[in-house]
Order: structure tokens, then sequence, then C-alpha cells
């Protein structure tokens, strides 16, 4: 066969090619299983791996927290990192627990000089609450980082992912097809915003299996190198069986209350969506729906978020159509995930993106917690009423906004400590997306809707003001001191659009 | 002050020494609260008890809700302190437990009058009821519902009674005797019969089933130990829509007759008696109170 000239070909410039045929790639003779044992993206150490990545100073590395507060990743990784001698990184998660203060022995010695995050809690939360850091720790939303990935303003250069199993090739999942008895952690939707856009990407896994790990929640093509290691993190920490429903009674009254709010808004109808946040009142708002849609013989179309087993349940017994799950709350969830076709996993984009008509869009409502809520309805989950960090910011306001109808459901007051106060420590989702506030003591609809506040009374609910509300938190605890700051920020609380909502100064604790 | 005719469905003990149960004892919309200076406080904790409830009567606002308190009885030497406490903080009811005769209710009203008149409050505000909850004080039952104006109802303590019996709880044969006693001395002293707890709160069916029974006696209502009984509790004290068409026709029929100036009201046929007509007005009266109370859960 004479091949043409290209020149020669009419209209070549125009056709796209990639120039004229030189031969094949070597032939390769090895059978499917030698070819699995010589994968060339199998290393043999995280440190030979963060080699390979090209990892260098000033650079931004990231991990997701699908294994919450038993993650043993970021830790194992960030210690060979500071023994590799890096510094000046930056340190972008999806979010960040208890378990992981032994970044503040990094921040200390210059390794991490930047945190972006969602969350954080414990040790490393009261540090960074004290000044830890020169440069302000960033909050954002599951959308909002999401979105800031996609469009560049955060920028991750190399990401180590946990996963519960991989093949050779980097096919990733929650979970592991064949045994039930390995670490688990259902959905890994935060980290597959990570993996599609980070510049590297080593996932971390304790079982490699062989290829295809299907189905995954991360494709080879996303993936640069796999390091095994024996231990990616404590199954009991990463997730407990299943969520029990709450056996407190206040917090029953509040979900029973919140299902009544929910029936009369009008959303409770035959394909609604929902989604429920994590908070024991939120979760068991899901029980008391479940007996009004027996009772009314419907079904809910979607449920999204972060997913339980009793979510699953009702998925099981047919009352919900299909599940949208971002993150996997207990076993049970997990296991739904591993057997159920129709409950399926979907990443942060796709769950909460600013920049597309994510899932949250098509919520008709969620039921939300709060650790504050103000009379203007704005929420703050992320301070506590000492000004320390020990929250995180999760889907609150991509939901919050994205859902017609908004729920935040908490106790008027926690000990001493009133939840429904004159201003939130720090906003975190602005007023303007809130919609109800169901407390054990009354519920409150935001002025800003008038139409919700219509359909409750004729419910025969009875509906009280946000500041009759805050006046009866006050009654009964009183007004604590104000909490006294530093002029230094800490934190920088981002909205799901990137912009800045708030910022979380330093507690002064000097004595005066 | 007390209201001695009044909905008391359910009385809900709450621990006195337990802040945050008090604080928040009138969320769960039972008709009555009884917060708890005796058996629930262990001993060393009786002044914190005694204090915290007496600060919750005087600052907590509790809504439309019955306040009680239940008192250390008066031979512990616990009791006159709990009464200056609660009759000065404006309690509606005093629970006085261990009732074993008329005596027991007269020494304690004088009591209650005492602090009254030094406190400068009209002597005759505090009411109260009388728990019986022996075998001696069920045969007394007749006279203690009578020994005082100010009792509301009396009301049948078991894990003591059937101690006092030689026998335990059981399906409810062991009170039979006991709750036929106080209801027939509650009514004809026309006050009120509440019946005891049931304590194993996981066993809704079980509970079902005692407050049907007791609903069946005649009992006004019965103590609960969870905020999880009260709904249960009211659903069966509540009419059933048959009860109430059937009670409304009655109604309808006696309006008629008079409308018509006839003293004979007749219904498919029968005619009314007068008992029927007081069963209708109460099954009515009970079915507006009920609505109107739980209807108010959130205030």
């Amino acid at each position: 066969m004479t091949m043409e000239k290209l020149e020669n070909i009419p209209h070549i410039s125009e056709i796209s090619n990639c120039g004229v045929f030189s031969g094949c790639r070597a032939k390769r003779r090895e059978t499917f299983r030698e070819r699995s044992a010589s994968s060339d993206k199998v290393l043999p150490s995280i440190e030979e791996a963060i080699r390979r990545t090209g990892l260098r100073d000033g650079m931004t590395i990231s991990f997701h927290h699908h294994f919450r507060n038993g993650d043993h990743v970021l830790n194992q990784v960030m210690d060979v990192i500071a023994a590799m001698g890096f510094h000046n990184l930056t340190l972008a998660a999806s979010s960040l627990a208890a378990i992981h203060a032994p970044l503040i022995e990094h921040i200390k010695n210059g390794v991490v000089t930047h945190i972006e995050t969602s969350g954080m809690r414990g040790e490393l939360a009261e540090a960074v609450s004290r000044g830890l850091m020169d440069c302000p720790v960033v909050f954002r939303s599951h959308g909002g980082r999401a979105a800031a990935i996609r469009a560049g303003k955060l920028h991750i250069d190399v990401a180590f992912l946990g996963a519960p199993s991989c093949d050779p090739y980097g096919n990733a999942n929650g979970y592991s097809r064949d045994d039930d008895s390995s670490i688990c952690c259902g959905s890994l939707g935060y980290a597959r915003t990570d993996a599609k856009y980070a510049d590297k990407v080593v996932i971390i896994t304790n079982d490699l299996v062989s290829y295809p790990n299907a189905p995954w929640a991360i494709p080879e093509y996303d993936v640069d190198y796999i390091v095994r290691v024996d231990d990616i993190g404590d199954p009991a920490g990463i997730m407990s069986g299943a969520t029990r429903y709450t056996s407190n009674p206040k917090e029953l009254k509040i979900a029973r209350t919140a299902a009544n709010v929910i029936e009369a808004s009008g959303h409770l109808y035959d394909g609604f969506s929902m989604q429920m946040g994590s908070g024991g009142a939120s979760l068991a708002t899901a029980r008391f729906l479940r007996e009004k849609m027996l009772e009314k013989n419907i079904r809910c179309r979607f449920a999204l978020g972060g997913i339980t087993g009793q979510i699953t349940a009702m998925h099981e017994e047919g009352l919900i159509d299909r599940i949208l799950d971002v993150q996997s709350f207990d076993l049970d969830a997990a296991m739904s995930l591993k057997k159920n076709h129709f409950h399926h996993q979907i990443g942060a984009t796709y769950y909460a993106s600013y920049l597309f008509n994510a899932a949250v869009n098509q919520l008709d409502f969620v039921v939300l917690s709060a650790l504050e809520i103000d009379t203007n309805f704005n929420v703050n989950v992320l301070t506590g009423s000492d000004g320390v960090i020990r929250g995180a910011i999760g889907g609150h306001p991509d939901t919050a906004e994205g859902a017609s109808m908004s729920v935040v459901v908490a106790p008027l007051v926690r000990g001493r400590i009133p939840t429904i106060v004159r201003h939130v420590g720090t906003v975190v989702t602005p007023g303007e997306v809130v919609d109800v506030v169901v407390t054990e003591q009354g519920i409150a609809v935001n002025p800003r809707r008038p139409d919700l506040a219509e359909k409750l009374a004729a419910a025969g609910l009875c509906v009280h003001t946000i500041e009759e509300l805050q006046q009866k938190a006050e009654a009964l605890v009183g007004v604590p001191s104000p909490i006294r700051f530093k002029d230094k920020i800490v934190g920088v609380v981002l909205y799901r659009d990137n912009t800045v909502i708030d910022t979380i100064r330093q507690i002064d604790e000097d004595e005066t | 002050m007390y209201v001695k005719d009044r909905l008391r469905r359910s009385m809900m003990f709450v621990p006195g020494n337990n802040p945050g149960m008090v604080a928040d004892a009138h969320i769960y919309g039972a008709d009555s609260l009884m917060f708890d200076l005796e058996d629930s406080v262990a001993h060393n904790q009786k002044d914190a008890a005694r204090l915290l409830v007496y600060n919750a009567l005087r600052t907590l606002d509790f809504g439309k809700k019955e306040t009680v308190v239940r008192i250390n009885d008066l031979r512990s030497g616990l009791g006159v302190e709990d009464l200056e406490a609660v009759v000065r903080a404006g309690v509606q009811v005093v629970r006085l437990p261990k009732t074993d005769s008329a005596e027991d209710i007269q020494e304690c009203e004088e009591h209650i009058a005492r602090i009254e008149a030094a406190a400068g409050i009209p002597v005759g505000t505090t009411g109260m009821m009388a728990a019986v909850e022996s075998a001696t004080g069920v045969l007394h039952a007749p006279e203690i519902a009578l020994a005082s104006k100010r009792l509301i109802g009396i009301a049948l303590g078991a894990e003591d009674y059937v101690t006092d019996l030689k026998t335990t709880r059981s399906d409810g044969i062991e009170l039979l005797f006991a709750r036929s006693m106080i209801l027939n001395a509650a009514r004809a002293a026309g006050i009120a019969a509440l019946d005891t707890v049931f304590s194993n709160i996981n066993d809704e069916e079980g509970f079902l089933a005692e407050a049907t029974l007791i609903k069946k006696l005649g009992f006004d209502g019965k103590s609960v130990i969870n905020p999880r009984q009260i709904g249960p509790l009211h659903r069966v004290f509540m009419p059933s829509e048959k009860d109430l068409a059937k009670a409304r026709a009655v109604m309808e029929a006696i309006a008629e007759a008079n409308a018509r100036g006839s003293g004979v009201a007749s219904l498919k046929g029968k005619m009314i008696d007068r008992p029927v007509v007081i069963r209708a007005q109460r099954l009515l009266a009970l079915y507006e109170a009920g609505k109107i109370t739980d209807g108010m859960e959130d205030e």
C-alpha cells in the first residue's frame, strides 16, 4: 500500500488527523494476569509515589474525608512528605476530622502553610482558632469546593486518595465487590472531583483487587499511581453499623414537628425529592415522613446527599425510587450502594456545584442542623459558642439555596447555650436561603417566605416569629457574655459561589 | 391556683433534680407535669431537687399545663421542707405519696394552710392529690378521697402496693381491687381517679393494653414516665369517630325534642335516657378539651 502524500488529499487541513501512520505500538504477549502483575502504576511505597508525582515546595495537595475520624491516609502521607523535606504546601482536604491533629506539627514546621477544607474539629481546630497559622484557613462548602476546583481557582497539584479497593490500573471504589469484611466507606463522591481535576492522582489502598474493579468510583484514566499499604483506616472510625434513630424525646419532638411542617408546606406529594442532613433530629425526620408516606400512599422520587441506613431501608421498602449518594454515613448505606442498582454514587460536582444545575437544585426540601441561628435566619455550623472552630460547612449552603424549602432543626438551647441568638458567631448559610426553623419550643418561618407561613398556619401549625423564639431562649438561659476576639483573622468562610461571606477571628483568652 | 375539674389524661413524672428535663417538661403535650422530689431523687440530691423545682416553678413558663409536685412523705422528715418550698413557689397541686388515712391528708393540709398564710398567699390556693400505695390506703380510699376540699384527685401507686400485697405486677388482675376501690372512692367524692405508671417504656403494646383497660374502668388518666407514652395515651382517651357521631346524634335529638317542646327524645326509635345524654355530653367535652390541648402542643 502506498500512502498518498497528505498534501494531495483535498481539504486535509480541515480534517482532524495526527499525520501519517508510522507503525503500531509494540504488541504485548504476556497474559492478562502477567500484565496486571506488572502494572507500572503500582508503586512500592508512598515515598516513591510522591517522588514520581513531581511534588515540589509550594504546591497544593488534596485528600478526601470519606474515612471521617477513622482516616489513616492523610497522617501517613503527611508524615512521609514531612520526612522528605517538603515545605510551604497547601493542604486542600474535602474536610478534616479530630484524627488529623498531627497536622499541627507539620504546620509548626512549615511543611503545611495553608489549609482549605469544609470543616475542622478537635485539637487542630482549637489550635487554628488560637492563631496557629499565618494564612487564614479557607472554608468552602462541598459545592463551592467542587466549583473552585473545576474553575481552576483551587488548583490541586497532587491528590492522595484513600480507597478501600483499587485494581492495578487505578479503578478505585469505596467498597470491595469481592469481600464484605474489608474496610468500606461506601460512596467516594468527594474524591471524584479531586481525581478528575488534580494534575497527579495517587490512590492509597489496602486492597489491590484484580482488574477490572467494577463498578468504580474513580476510573483508571484519572489515576497516575497506586500504593498498597496495610492500613488506610480504622473501620470503627470510618463508619458504624447503622445510624440508629434517636430515642431522645426532645429530638423526636423536633423531628415530628419538622415532618408536620413538610407535610403542611405541600412538598409531600407523590414523586417529591428530599435530603436529610446529619444530626439526630434531621435523621429522625425521615422516620415520621415515612409514616406519612405510607398513610398517603406516595413515593419519593429521589433522596440526595449524605445517605444513612434509614434512607436505604426506605428505598428497599419501595418508598424511595432513587438514591443519589455523595457520601455514605453508615455501613447499611454502604452495603445498599453495593447491592442496590438504583442507589447511585455521585460526585461533588454533580451533587452541589454552583457552576451547574446540580442535584441540590432538584430538591423539594432539605432538613439541616445548626449550631446557631440568628433572628435574621443566618445559620452557623462552623464555630461554637466560645468562638472555636468545631464543625463543617458540608453541603449546608448548597442544599439550603438549591432546595425549594430549607428546614433547619435545632433545640432552642443546648444546656446553658442558646441556639437561637441575635447574631450568629459565623455566617455560613445566609438567612436569604433559610426558610423554616423548627425547635422543640416552636416553629419560625422566614418573613421572606409568606407563602410558607400561610400554608403552615392553614394546616393548624403554631408559627412563632424568630424573635419570639430568641426571647424564649434568652428567658431560659440569659444572655451569654460576648466572646472576645483578637484582630487576627484565622479563617475565611466562602459561600457556595466562592464569594467571602464571613471571617473567623482568633479567640482572645488573655486575662482582662 | 388549682383547677378542680380539668383534663388529666396524662400526668408526666419529671425528676426534680434534672434541670434539662424540668425546663423542657411542658413541650411534650402532657396535661399535667409532676415534678418529683420523692422516689426518682437520690437521698443526697433532695435539697438540690427542692431548690431546682422551687426556682423552676417561680421562673419558667409552663403554659397551660397543670403543675404538680410529688413531695416526700411527711414521716420521712423531708416532706414539710418540700411543702415550704413548693407552696411558696405557687405550685398548683401537691401530691402526697404513701397516703394511708384521712389524717395524713389533714396533716398535710394543715402545713399547706400554715405556709400559705405565712407567705401571704390566700389560704386554699394550693390543691392536693393523694397517692395511695398500700393495702391500708386502698381500704381507706373512701375516707381519704373526702378528707379535704383541696383534693383534686386520688391516684394509685402500684409498685409499693403490690409489694404490700405480696405479689408483683402482671397483667393487671393484681390491681383490679385497688383500681376499682380508688375509682369508686374518687367518684363518690367527685374528684379525679388517676392510674399508676407503666414502667417498661419500650413495651408500647403492653402500655396501650393497660391504658385501654383503665379507660374502660373509668379512670380520668394515668401517670407517665416518658414523653413517648403521652401520644399513645391521648389517642386511647380520644373518642373514636364512631362514638363522636353517636354522641352528636344524641345531642341533636335532644335539641330537636327541646325545640318541639317535648321532654322525651328518641333516636332510631329508642328513647334517650338521661345517662345516655350525660355520657354523650362528657364524651363531647373530652373530645373538645383534648382537641384544643393537643392542638396547642407547640405553644
